[in-house]
């Protein structure tokens, strides 16, 4: 490597944005669709789910039947990468917890998503709880962007008028399968409430597209969709948008660092290509991060400069604070009424069929905020995990004699339960608001760099009661749901687990480290995503998120992304930038 | 596009399992730019160190003929031939096994001691390793570790081991297209998702739940 140099690039794009998923993606699709020409940086490899889905594959398919080897969610799962990267580290302080999930692709985490679509409700955003900030913004500011973003990339529901689940534009939702139907009357008995899921599965044709297919019901979005079916930020956003002329994608690009001219304005940014492991700088006027909130923070604390002596946009030294991810726990057990159900295709969608919004009032509980639930089960396609724990089961009910056996066994009979126990399974799991808290936080390690030399993230973090005492909530309410439907369960999760209680990151909706606000003292970003402290310095992921509700990021990623490029549209005109 | 339209764009005229299975393999012609599938010897949607990884694991050998050969009589005991599918040894469940404790090394420990502790129990019953035992002997240790209720506190190690050894088999035989044919798994093909079946509504009495 005598002969490393830094390659500088003689162009000057309009705007260069880095990352290519839900945020990066939606910024550059506007961008480019008006014209502005966008040079956009992922860190790995491109992915078309045309090309690249396992989608209908057989486990046989897998030597590993699909086992999750080098994949978290199983072998045909479209993410590349997971909590673990080979010469990509992070750390921890000490006796604190943070997973850190990282899809290196086009399209990056949305390729696998559950695709939940949910919009956050007017008090999520300005929130009446004492606890938690507000935002600079209100549900109608962003309003009109989750419409746009309904009609755009489509997404199914039903009206139900709750105030903290808004509405949107929806296409017809999936019917429930039989198990859910089981969860629907045994949820309501327990006072939960159920209505169908809400989710980015075209269940009928898009009006208006005519590149993406509408859903077959083959129930693997999870695998990425060959027919663009279900939303990927990379079969959604950034092919569409390649095909304008004027976005143009650097695969492998690991960027470094944000340049700045001796006014603290962004100039471009530098980056290693993991193809020939050179060094490149990219110039641009505009410079948007869209690399996810733990790597855009990375991002900006390692651009370092007479300018910006703590880190890029981060006078206020917030950035990389108030990182937070959703709350996950979650239950499970068997419909001992469905040993021996009828066969027949139930696979539905991808996404969830049935959802329980936030059904109490939590003044009256001892957690603010509070949880959605998810559910499952059914005839799946076995794979790698398919039987196991059967003498946890086969000897808690009569067999085809009526006769209860002793568990576990071997030979014909055996065999015969795995049949008869084929589709009788159920599980649910929470997904909780955990609060927005300055000590808990993503820093630079001051002695790690990854295989680059890339200094890399520290994180700090810790649940509180809040998020404890809310979980043991879901183990409470699951339990009564599981009672409810007759179902058969193991025990409850109880304190030695934290009530099941995630460890922070696991459950994937990391949130909040470059946090927006009115006031710059207090925050990296304006009302906009726009830093108080570099105006042609923009961040679209989940990074400016002042405080998550219990809704999945992702719609909320998409309309506050779609509303930025909409203000740097008008900046440009404006020649502000 | 619509639904049709889509489907003919994946190449699924009809829904039979065969055809869908070649349709995935139809190369396109799709412009985009390339992907990390487009090497000479890559696997479209793989990462080159998967397919490295995966093929080191299919050069490399774990158990030994005597230890693949006690499995293939535990598998078939697990899972014998009956009148609606054949056994784990016709499935192939043995060779499964030998790939997937390479690929899920936490496995391969207590499998081979398992291995042994059963060779070791016959050798001192028998006189005989598992494999050169009777059927009927072979069927007298299986009843001490295949029942963890009943079993005897000095058979929990081999209780532990024939979970875990009928979890793999369990796992191995049904997700072979055998295995998927006797479950009667009759999914991952298109199709119009129109809610549960009219009889089997009124089989559980659920005419009347709406979400």
């Amino acid at each position: 490597m005598e002969d490393l140099q830094i390659k500088k690039s003689g162009t000057t794009y309009d705007v260069v944005v880095v990352g290519s998923g839900a945020g990066g993606g939606m910024a550059a699709y506007v961008l480019a669709n008006a014209g502005v020409k966008v040079l956009m940086l992922e860190a790995g490899p491109f992915f078309d789910p045309q090309k690249d889905s396992m989608q209908l594959k057989w486990p046989w398919e897998s030597a590993r039947r699909g086992a999750s080897s080098t994949r978290p969610f199983g072998d045909f799962d479209a993410a590349f990468g997971g909590w673990e990267i080979e010469g990509e580290p992070y750390t921890t302080t000490d006796k604190t917890e943070f997973y850190w999930f990282r899809s290196r692709m086009l399209g990056g985490r949305t390729n696998h998503w559950g695709r939940i679509s949910l919009r956050m409700g007017p008090q999520d955003f300005q929130p009446t709880d004492g606890l938690t900030d507000p935002w600079p913004i209100t549900y109608d500011d962003v309003k009109p962007f989750y419409d746009k973003v309904d009609r755009l990339i489509g997404i199914y529901g039903t009206k139900e008028n709750i105030e903290s689940e808004p509405d949107g534009i929806f296409l017809p939702p999936p019917k429930p399968r039989l198990n859910e139907l089981f969860i629907t009357q045994g949820a309501r008995k327990a006072g939960v409430k159920v209505i169908p899921g809400r989710g980015s599965v075209l269940t009928e044709a898009l009006p208006g597209n005519k590149d993406r297919g509408a859903c077959f019901f083959c129930g693997q979005c999870g695998r990425s969709c060959k027919i663009y079916g279900d939303f990927s930020a990379s079969s959604c956003l950034v092919i569409p948008a390649i095909k304008t002329g004027n976005l143009k994608v650097i695969p492998n690009a690991m960027v470094r660092e944000v340049l700045t001219d001796k006014d603290g304005l962004a100039t471009g940014v530098s980056y290693v290509s993991k193809d020939d492991m050179q060094e490149y700088q990219v110039n641009a006027k505009t410079v948007i991060l869209g690399a996810s909130a733990g790597e855009s923070a990375r991002i900006l604390l390692n651009s370092k400069s007479s300018a910006h002596p703590g880190g890029l946009a981060n006078s206020s030294g917030v950035v990389g604070k108030y990182l937070h991810d959703s709350t996950g726990s979650s239950a499970g057990g068997f419909l001992p009424q469905l040993l021996d159900r009828k066969r027949y295709n139930e696979d539905g969608v991808g996404s969830v069929h049935i959802y329980s919004p936030w059904w109490l009032d939590n003044k009256k509980l001892n957690f603010p905020r509070g949880y959605h639930i998810e559910y499952g089960g059914g005839l799946h396609m076995p794979s790698y995990g398919f039987g196991f724990g059967m003498q946890n089961m086969n000897g808690l009910v009569p067999d085809r004699n009526g006769k209860t056996k002793d568990a576990g066994g071997y030979g014909a009979s055996l065999k015969d339960d795995y049949r008869r126990f084929f589709g009788t399974q159920v599980g649910m799991a929470g997904r909780g608001t955990a609060i927005a808290r300055k000590e808990n936080y993503c820093e630079i390690d001051p002695n790690v760099v990854d295989k680059y030399g890339i200094p890399v993230l520290r994180f700090n973090y810790t649940w509180t009661n809040d998020e404890i005492n809310q979980a043991k909530h879901m183990q409470d309410t699951f339990e009564e749901v599981l009672h409810n439907m007759g179902a058969i369960h193991g025990p409850k999760q109880g304190a030695d687990t934290n009530y099941g209680l995630e460890a922070p990151g696991k459950i994937i909706h990391e949130v909040g480290t470059i946090r927006m606000g009115n006031d710059p003292s207090k925050s990296a970003l304006n009302k906009y995503c726009q830093a108080h402290d570099c105006r042609n310095l923009f961040v679209v992921d989940a990074a400016p998120f002042v405080q998550q509700g219990d809704k999945n990021a992702t719609w909320t990623i998409l309309a506050l992304s779609m509303r930025t490029a909409d203000y740097i549209l008008a900046q440009r005109k404006k020649l502000n930038i | 596009m619509n639904r049709r339209d889509s489907l003919k764009a994946l190449g699924l005229g009809t829904l039979s399992a065969t055809v869908l299975l070649d349709a995935c393999k139809t190369p396109d012609n799709n412009n985009a730019p390339a992907t990390v599938a487009d090497g000479a010897a890559a696997t479209p949607g793989r990462q080159p160190a998967e397919v490295e990884r995966e093929k080191k694991l299919l050069a490399d050998k774990f158990f030994t003929d005597h230890e693949m050969a006690t499995i293939a009589v535990l598998a078939d005991i697990i899972i014998p031939k009956d009148d609606k599918s054949g056994s784990a040894t016709d499935a192939k469940v043995p060779e499964f096994i030998e790939f997937i404790v390479k690929d899920i090394p936490e496995h391969q420990l207590p499998m081979r001691g398992g291995l042994r502790w059963l060779d070791v129990q016959c050798l001192n019953r028998f006189g005989k390793t598992f494999v050169a035992s009777t059927s009927a002997q072979q069927i007298q240790l299986v009843d001490q570790i295949a029942y963890p209720a009943k079993a005897k506190p000095e058979m929990q190690q081999g209780v532990a081991f024939f979970n875990r050894m009928r979890d793999l088999t369990a796992t191995g035989f049904f997700t072979t297209k055998m295995g998927i044919q006797d479950i009667g798994f009759a999914g991952n093909s298109p199709n119009k998702w129109e809610g549960v079946p009219a009889d089997v509504l009124k089989q559980y009495g659920m005419e009347n739940v709406v979400v």
